[in-house]
Parts: structure tokens; sequence; C-alpha cells
């Protein structure tokens, strides 16, 4: 097998593994775990067969080409060290599952939870084999994320939510810092890939940016191992299932924080910067961590900040820069994994047997359940450092390390006395553990009976166990080649002597041992009735909760900041909203104007037109009229508003655009019809509102308003004046004039522009039409008018009590006398509006005209229809089914553009030529006319769906909505 | 002529922006509608004002020294199609919204 399929393999299969546990059934939880354990399994025995080519070679690469205009490929690397920590991942992984099958309740969906495993261990591995830094941070991110979701696995508890809200939310801090540093790092080198990154250690710790560099990645890589002072995570992410713990907490996921910095340790270390910071770091992981321990009462919660100070002690060997220091490290990474893992198995088991984890309602287990009792005991032992076990080991050499001289400063003098005091808090709660737990009184009102586990349940435990007394008996013949491997791995030529042995002779290191358990039990003699009734953690230090601190930490900044800047930036109020629109917007305009110079020349008043300038002498009053009025005269503002949109209509035909100016027109017809139906549903309006305002701040907040509105109105006369006055531009104008005859076939070149050259604009233009139209209809559909207006209009009750009164009349005659000339006149011209739509459309590719205006214009003689008569008397008559217009327009218009894909040109090309039709002669004849056509209907169907949407709310039955009437809408007199 | 048309277009657009910092619904939409106004008019002035060249061609080809520019123009004429939709719409949210809050302010409550 080669090392490319090999590494494959290794990375794809445990992925591959959790789409496929994903499939199966809820309570599948025996296939799921053949599943699961199958994977780890075969990942395993891989590993085992890749090891001698390991020794050979020392690495096994895979390299695949990623992005190679980045330089960056997809490599996998695998040596000693890697296949170390390969080993633990799928080996413990193994094992988990088969805990994991006994632990998980039939009540829990497996699927997730064997699916979430495999994954983690996949992105574990990821870790592990990466030969590329980038790479490496992706899988590290993959963990973060995965660890989430495992420790959210039962996240019908808010603890469980909590826990990993709090793991990812820090995790993933230290993953941003990471990536920075990483990048730093590979600025430096010039690449991530780690083999070039490994061989330039001298170049990164002479830079000037490895400072920088390694406190980014000490963020990264302290946080994920729950270093102090990011250790607060670990804690609360024991709200995860157990078999989770036993992987995540003890062996994979917080051991990759320590596993990167021994990685980079070739690269990084022996700087003072290094032995400062990583120094202290695990020497308060280390201390704090094992003193806080002996006060926690939950199983889980003891072993968990064990576990921060366990790899306090291996980032404090680590930080010493001696190679024999590495070693100690490595060393202790294996074994800690092992008892870790198998003490999370116990605690797993108690907690499944009895129902609680809290020692003090536990007690006399040993009673129970001997096997448990005698396993945890001894991985207990091996936590505690006691000799014969394999903790004894790395422990005796973390001594000695500590007992050397590295850095000349109070730190490092400080050291042995931190390492036996350290020690001794761990004899403490590892015999607290113990004793509190399998000793002592039977326990009283228990959740359970408690029983021996089934035995497949304890054989993962008890693997680990017979692995720590084999090490820790027989280091040099088991464990100690392997050792080499990873070392020599990591090291290099820089490899040192050493030797794995129990006996070391009658030294220092032997007596440090023997205090720390003397005074370790001691300790637990003294505080062992305490313990029994303390609350949860340390005396005062509790106070300093990490939890807590981190908890306030996110209230301020998710919910107190964004709150205060959702109270400055956001106001639930639309005025405030957009007068800060239009201010920024005038700003930004303001500042070119500031920078450079208008330099405008002065107006010329020689080509002035008095008929222009008396009808926008007519324009600008109605405007500003309409801007007056529209508070309490809503008809008087929608006349007024017409009469701007006229002078506007009247400038587009003087400056040579009959096409907008005949658009324009039509457009105001139907705004107005429309604005006219809407004002039916709007509240009565007097003159006075009741606001209870201030006068004086009224008067201040209208001449605020007014102000902008100057502003605004003389900037953007300012910009119009400026754009007018200045000479135009080379434009693509001209290549539209040039060609809309030659390639276009049409005289009008606006409208070629529009079905022709934009031809796709203007098929997005008609979508939104008619998405807008659709929106209208659907909101209309369910309207609910306000209670005011759900009667009728107070004109239409007096002319029905008017018909009512009078003998010979019947209710409704008066209506339908109303506009009786006018509405002779509006269904005669009905044919008549057809024609001239109909010519419009036709006439539309060579002179003013096209679908636009036609198909409002046709849209105008249905609704002078509806004007005329009523909406029952039309519908009677005419079914106009605009939706249907709309659907096949759009069909046509969407068809027509295809077509040309038949001919091989791309959407909406057209062709032109001319027709010879008997009679009426030669004819031209584009495709672009079909498209229009499209065009045209959709403007109809989408027009008078708008309309008469609106029209028809007061002919139906309507229910007024719940609310309740607003203060200024009063019963009228 | 330049000044005269800026100079409109500016109290069409002073007279809309007024109206939309006012509080009720209606007022909003009149604005807009001016706004649309202001808007088109000075999007059309880009081409430059040119009276009795309208780019409808007379033979095959043409150049702007003979005719008005169209590509504004063409933008203008969708934009006002587009634009009364865009009313039509807002003018039914407004409606619906009345419905349901119970008052034309543009808020859903007076305040």
């Amino acid at each position: 097998m080669t090392d490319d399929v090999l590494l494959t393999i290794l990375i794809v299969l445990p992925f591959v593994g959790s789409l496929l546990a994903a499939t199966f059934r809820p309570n599948a939880r025996n296939s799921e775990a053949w599943l699961a354990g199958g994977v780890a399994l075969i990942c395993l025995f891989l590993l085992i067969f890749a090891y001698p080519a390991i020794v050979e070679r020392g690495v096994l690469r895979s390299e695949a080409e990623w992005i190679p205009a980045l330089g960056l490929s997809f490599t996998l690397r695998l040596d000693g060290f890697a296949w170390m920590f390969a080993l633990l991942v799928t080996g413990i992984g193994f094992l988990v599952v088969l805990y994991a099958r006994y632990y998980m309740s039939p009540n829990d969906p497996v699927p997730r939870f064997f699916s979430f495993l495999l994954a983690f261990m996949g992105s574990m591995l990821g870790i592990v084999i990466a030969g590329n830094l980038i790479i490496l941070l992706f899988f590290w991110e993959l963990t973060s994320i995965f660890s989430f979701l495992l420790i959210g696995y039962w996240h019908h508890t808010a603890g469980a939510r909590d826990g990993a809200r709090m793991a990812l939310v820090v995790t993933g801090f230290g993953g941003v810092a990471l990536l920075a540093g990483v990048v730093l790092i590979g600025q430096i080198v010039g690449s991530y890939d780690l083999d070039q990154v490994l061989a330039s250690g001298e170049a990164i710790r002479s830079h000037v940016l490895y400072l920088p560099a390694l406190v980014l990645i000490l963020l990264g890589t302290l946080t994920k191992s729950a270093q102090f002072p990011f250790h607060f995570w670990l804690p609360n992410a024991m709200a995860a299932p157990t078999p989770v713990s036993a992987l995540l907490h003890s062996a994979t996921m917080v051991k990759a924080g320590v596993f990167l910095l021994t990685r980079l340790w070739p690269v990084m270390a022996g700087t003072p910067e290094w032995f400062w910071l990583l120094g202290l770091a695990g020497m308060a992981a280390l201390l704090l961590g094992a003193f806080f321990a002996i006060f926690q009462h939950d199983l889980k919660g003891l072993l968990a900040y064990s576990t921060i100070s366990h790899l306090g002690l291996i980032t404090m060997l680590l930080s010493l820069g001696s190679p024999l220091g590495a070693v100690a490290a490595i060393f202790h990474m294996m074994n800690h994994a092992t008892f870790k893992a198998s003490l999370f198995m116990a605690a797993g088991i108690i907690d499944h047997e009895t129902g609680t984890r809290d020692m003090r309602k536990l007690g006399g287990l040993f009673h129970y359940m001997p096997v448990t009792a005698t396993l945890a005991m001894v991985a207990s032992a091996a936590m505690a450092g006691v000799p014969l076990l394999n903790g004894f080991l790395s422990k005796e050499m973390f001594f000695a390390e500590a007992i050397e001289t590295h850095v000349h400063s109070l730190l490092d003098t400080s050291q042995p006395y931190v390492a036996v005091l350290a020690s001794t808090f761990a004899v403490t709660y590892s015999l607290r553990f113990i004793h509190s737990v399998f000793f002592g009184a039977k326990p009283l009102d228990l959740p359970r009976e408690p029983h021996e586990p089934p035995f497949w349940m304890r054989v993962p435990s008890m693997f680990l166990v017979l692995a720590c007394l084999v090490v820790g008996i027989f280091p040099a013949a088991t464990v100690g080649p392997y050792l080499l491997t990873a070392v020599q791995s990591v090291l290099g030529a820089r490899t040192p002597v050493f030797s794995l042995a129990i006996w070391h002779g009658f030294n220092l290191p032997l007596i440090m041992s023997a205090v720390a358990l003397v005074a370790g039990a001691l300790l637990y003699l003294a505080l062992k009735n305490y313990l029994r009734h303390s609350p949860v953690g340390p005396p005062v230090l509790r106070l300093l909760n990490g939890r807590h601190l981190f908890e306030r930490g996110v209230i301020v900044l998710s919910l107190k900041w964004s709150r205060a800047a959702e109270m400055v930036f956001s106001t639930h109020r639309l005025q405030p909203q957009l007068r800060i629109l239009l201010l920024a917007a005038a700003l930004a305009a303001l500042v070119p104007v500031w920078t450079g110079s208008l330099g405008l020349p002065g107006p010329d008043w020689s080509d002035l037109d008095p008929a222009l300038a008396l009808v926008w002498l007519a324009g600008a009053g109605c405007a500003i009229g309409a801007a007056h009025q529209a508070k309490y005269h809503r008809l008087v503002a929608l006349v007024l508003l017409g009469g701007a949109g006229l002078a506007t209509c009247i400038t587009f035909a003087w400056f040579s655009a009959p096409d907008l100016a005949l658009t324009q027109l039509l457009v105001e017809v139907v705004t107005t019809i429309l604005i006219l139906l809407g004002l039916r549903w709007l509240p009565k309006r007097f003159e006075e509102i009741e606001t209870g305002e201030n006068p004086w701040r009224r008067r201040l907040r209208r001449s605020r308003d007014l102000g902008i509105a100057f502003v605004v109105g003389a900037g953007m006369a300012t910009l119009a004046y400026a754009v007018m006055v200045l000479p135009m531009p080379e434009t693509i104008g001209s290549y539209f004039l040039e060609r809309a005859y030659t390639e276009g076939g049409g005289r009008n070149v606006v409208n070629v522009i529009l079905v022709d050259f934009r031809g796709f604009d203007t098929m997005g233009e008609i979508t939104v039409l008619a998405v807008v139209a659709l929106t209208i209809f659907a909101l209309l559909r369910r309207f609910r008018p306000a209670p005011d207006n759900i009667g009728s209009p107070l004109q239409q009750r007096r002319q029905n009590a008017f018909d009512e009164a009078e003998p010979d009349r019947k209710a409704g005659d008066t209506l339908g006398d109303y506009l009786l000339v006018p509405s002779v006149i509006m269904k005669w011209l009905f044919p008549v509006i057809i024609v001239l739509a109909i010519y419009l459309f036709l006439r539309g590719h060579d002179l003013p005209g096209g679908g636009f205006a036609a198909g409002i214009a046709l849209a105008t003689a249905f609704i002078l229809q509806y004007l005329a008569s009523g909406t029952i008397w039309v519908e009677d008559r005419l079914r106009i089914l605009p939706v249907n217009w709309i659907g096949l327009s759009l069909l046509l218009a969407a068809l027509t553009g295809m077509a040309s894909w038949l001919f091989g040109y791309p959407f909406l090309t057209t062709h032109s030529q001319y027709v010879e039709i008997p009679l009426i002669g030669t004819v031209p004849a584009a495709t672009a006319l079909f498209f229009d056509l499209g065009v045209f209907g959709l403007v109809v169907g989408a027009t008078v769906l708008m309309l008469i949407a609106l029209a028809h709310q007061s002919v139906r039955n309507l229910r007024a909505s719940r609310a309740t009437p607003a203060p200024a809408a009063r019963e009228e007199p | 002529m330049a000044l005269l048309l800026a100079v409109s277009i500016g109290i069409l657009a002073g007279s809309g922006v007024w109206l939309l910092l006012r509080p009720r619904t209606y007022q909003v939409v009149i604005g807009l509608s001016l706004c649309a106004l202001a808007v088109n008019l000075f999007i059309f002035s880009m081409g430059r004002l040119r009276s009795g060249a309208p780019p409808v061609l007379a033979s095959t080809t043409g150049t702007l020294a003979d005719y008005a520019d169209p590509v504004p123009q063409a933008l203008v004429l969708t934009a006002i199609v587009i634009g009364f939709a865009t009313t039509a719409l807002l003018l039914v949210v407004l409606l619906a919204a009345r419905g349901f809050s119970g008052t034309d302010h543009v808020d859903g409550q007076e305040r």
C-alpha cells in the first residue's frame, strides 16, 4: 500500500463512516457500534501496519494539489509523533465506541452520537497527520465544531447547551488567533508546508514577527488545551455524555493544543518569551487545576480540573526548552490519556449504575462493584503518581526536569516547590476520588440500586488500566521504542539519551515523590470532613468563577452592547432612520465638492423659454403644494402630484424624449387611479391630531426636517445643474444610434435598446413587475381594513338613505346617475383606446410607442370601464384574467429569448427582416416584436391586476382587523 | 434652461424629502412619488437637454450630433413603469399595515 492510499484512507474513512452512521435508525445501537468500532479498528490496524515504514523512513507523505495558485497543497504527513497520537486517537476511540454502546440509553438517538463521534475522530486524525499548517487549522476548527455538537448532545438540558456554547466560543476564539498566528508563520517562512516550517526554526525565532506569532499561537493552543486563564470551559463541558469526555477531554481535543505546541517546539521553543509565557500559563494551570480539583464534588468535575492540571504539567515541561523536558511531555501525553480515559469511564459507570456523580452522596460502592472499584483505584493511583504505574514514570521525569535550572529566574527556582505542591494536591484528589466513592458508609437514597455494569462496558477501562500497569512496570520493553520514534520525529538530531526505568537510584525526584504522597494523604485526612459538606469550589477562590465572568462577558457583549448599539443606530422608527440615511447621502455628496471644486459656469439665460418656465412655475408650485397638503387634504395633494407629473411629462416632450413623455402621461393616469382607490382605506383626518407633543419641540422637529429637505433639494439642484452644463463625455449613446437600425432593425432607438440591445435587462424588469403585481394581489387577498373603514363611505350612505326615502327610487340609483355622461363616453372609448394601444405597440419599433406605453394604455381602457360602470357590471360582461396575462406574457418573452438558442445564438439575440404582406406591403418584422409583445401583455396584466385587486376591496365582504382603532380615527359627527 | 430644470428638480426632491420625513403613510407615498419624478428627470438630464432631436432615426444610422442620447431615455422609461409598480406595492403594504395596526403612522403606532 502506498503512502498516498494509506494516509487518504486514514483521513477519509472516519468521515465516510460518519455519513453512514447518520443514516441509521434512531435506536440502532448495535449496528452503530459495529460501524464506528469497525472504522476505528481499521484505522488502528492501518497505523500498526504503517509503523515499520515510519521507523525505516521517518516520515510518510502524501501530497495532492489543492490551490496551486496560492501555493497550497493538500499534504498529509505521518511521522513518529503523529503516529503515536493517531494511535491514541483511534485506539481510545475504539474503546470509547465499545463503552458508549453500553453507556447510551435506548432512548438516546444514537445515529447523531456515533456520526459526530466518528467525524470528530476524523478531524482529530486530520490535525495529527496534516502536513500543512492551513490543513491543520481546517481540522482544528472541525474539532471545535464537532466537540460543540458532542458536548451539546443532550441539548434538552441547559447545562449541555451552555457548556457546548462556552467550549465553542473559547476554542473558536482561539482558532481565530491561531489562524492569525499561522498566517504570520507563513509570512515568515514563505510556506505553510510543515516540513519547510520545521526547517526554518532559526528564521522564525529571530524574526521581528516572532513575538506576535508566538502570542497568537499560544492563544490558540492554550484555549484548546484549557490552560489558565482559558480553563473554565472544560469543567462546563462535562455536561457531555461520558464517552465524549473520555475521548475528547482526556485523549484528543484538549491534547490538540499540546500536540501543536510539541509540533512547533523545535522551531519556536528556547526563547525567553516562550519560557515565560508558556511557563507561567503551565504553572498556573498545574497548581490551580490540582487545587480546584480537590474541592469538586462532581466526579467528572474533579477529573476535568485534574486534566487541566496535567495539561499544565505538559505545558510547563514544554516551556523549559530542554530536549529531556520535551521527552517527558510526550511521554506524559500518552500516560495521561490512558489513565484519564479509564477514569472517565469509571466515573461514567458509577453515574450509570447509581444515578449520581456527587461524591457527597456516594460511598461504600466497593461492596457493590468490586471490579470497577479496583480498576478505578489503579487508574487513580496512576493519576496520583504511585510507583509501578505509568503516571509515576513521567512524573519522576518532570521532577527531574523541575530541579534543573533552565533560565535563571524566580520562575525557574520556584519550579521544584510548585511541582511538589501540585503533586501533593494530585494525591489528595486522587485519594478523594477513591475513598469518597468506594469506601466509607454505604450510600443512602441513591436514585438506583448500584451493581456491576455489563462485562463489555468494563472491558475498555480494563484494557486501559492494564496498559497503565504494563507500561508502569516494564516501560523500556513496552513503550520504549515507540516513544523513541515519536521523540526522534520531534527533536531529530537533538534527541537526548533517556532511560525508562522504575528505579533510578535514591535521588531527589524520588524524595519529592515520597513527600508528595505522604503530604497528599495527610491533606486528604485533614480535609475529609470539610469536603463532605462544603460547597463546590475551594474557599475564597471559588468567588473567582471563570464561568460567571465568561457569562457576564457574553451578556455584556451580545446583549447589553448590542442593545446599546441598537438604541443608537437603529430606532424602530422610520423617520429617524430616513433622516440618518438622507444625511449620510448628503454628506457623501458633499465630500467630493469639499475636496475638489465645482467650478460651474454661470447660468445661460439666453435659451430660457418662458413657456417652459411657466410650466415649471406651476410644476414647482404643485410639488410644494402637495408637500404642504398631503397630511389633511389627501385628494388635493394627489391632484397636485398629478400637476407635478404633467410638468415632468411636458419637459420630457420638450427635450426630445417622446417615448418618455408618452409613458409618463399614461403612468400618471394609472398612478392617480391607484392612489384614489387607496384613499378609501385611510383614516378620516381633520385639522387637529392630538399627540400631546410640546409645541416647541414639534416646531423644532419640523424646522429640522425642513432644513434637511432644503439641503437635499439644493444639493440635487446643484448636482443636476453641474451635470447639465458640463460638456458631455464620449458615451455609449452613439453606439446605439449607429446600430439601432442596421443591427436591430428599428428606427426608434429607445425601443430598440429596450427590446433588443438591453433585452436581458428588460426581461429582468418585467419579471420584477410581475413579482410586484402578484405580491400586491397576495397581500390584498388577506386584506383586513381598519374598523373605521369597514362601513360604506358617508357619501354612499347618504345617497342610499336618500334613495330609500324616495318611493320611486331604489338603493344605488343615485350612484348610478353619477357621472352619467362621462361614463357613456368612457364606455364608447373602450374600443378606441384598444386600437390606440395596438397602434402604439405596432409602431413602437420605429416611432414613439412600444410595449410599455401600449400596455399601460390598454390597462387604462379596462380601468375606465370599471370607473364608468362599476366592478360588478364590468365583470358580468368581461373576464380579464390578469394573472394569465402575466404568466403567458412572461413565458412568451422568455421563449422568444430562448428561440435564439435553436439557431446557436446567445439568449435574446434578435433577428430582423422585412416581410412582404399582401395589400399592406413591405413590413419590418423583427423577432424583437414578439419580445415586445411579452412586455406589452405583462404590463397590461400587472397594471390591471394591481388596480383591480385594490378596487375589489370595496365590493368584498371584509372582516375588520382586531386592532383597536387609532386615537386619530374618530367617529364622524 | 439648465438652471430652470435644475431648480425644478431641486424643488421636486426637496418637497419629496420633506414628505418622506413626515409621520403619516400617505405623506410618504406622495413624497416617494415626488422623489421618483425628481430622480427620473435627473437621470434624463444626464443626456443633456436638446430640443427637437428625438432619437428616432430618419435614415439608417445616426450620431449624437443629430440625435439626443437614447441611453438615459431607455433607463428612465423602465424606471417610470417600475416606479409605478413600487408605489403600488408601498401603498398596499401601508394599507395592510393600517388594517393591522389601526393607525396610519409610519411606525405602526402613534408616538
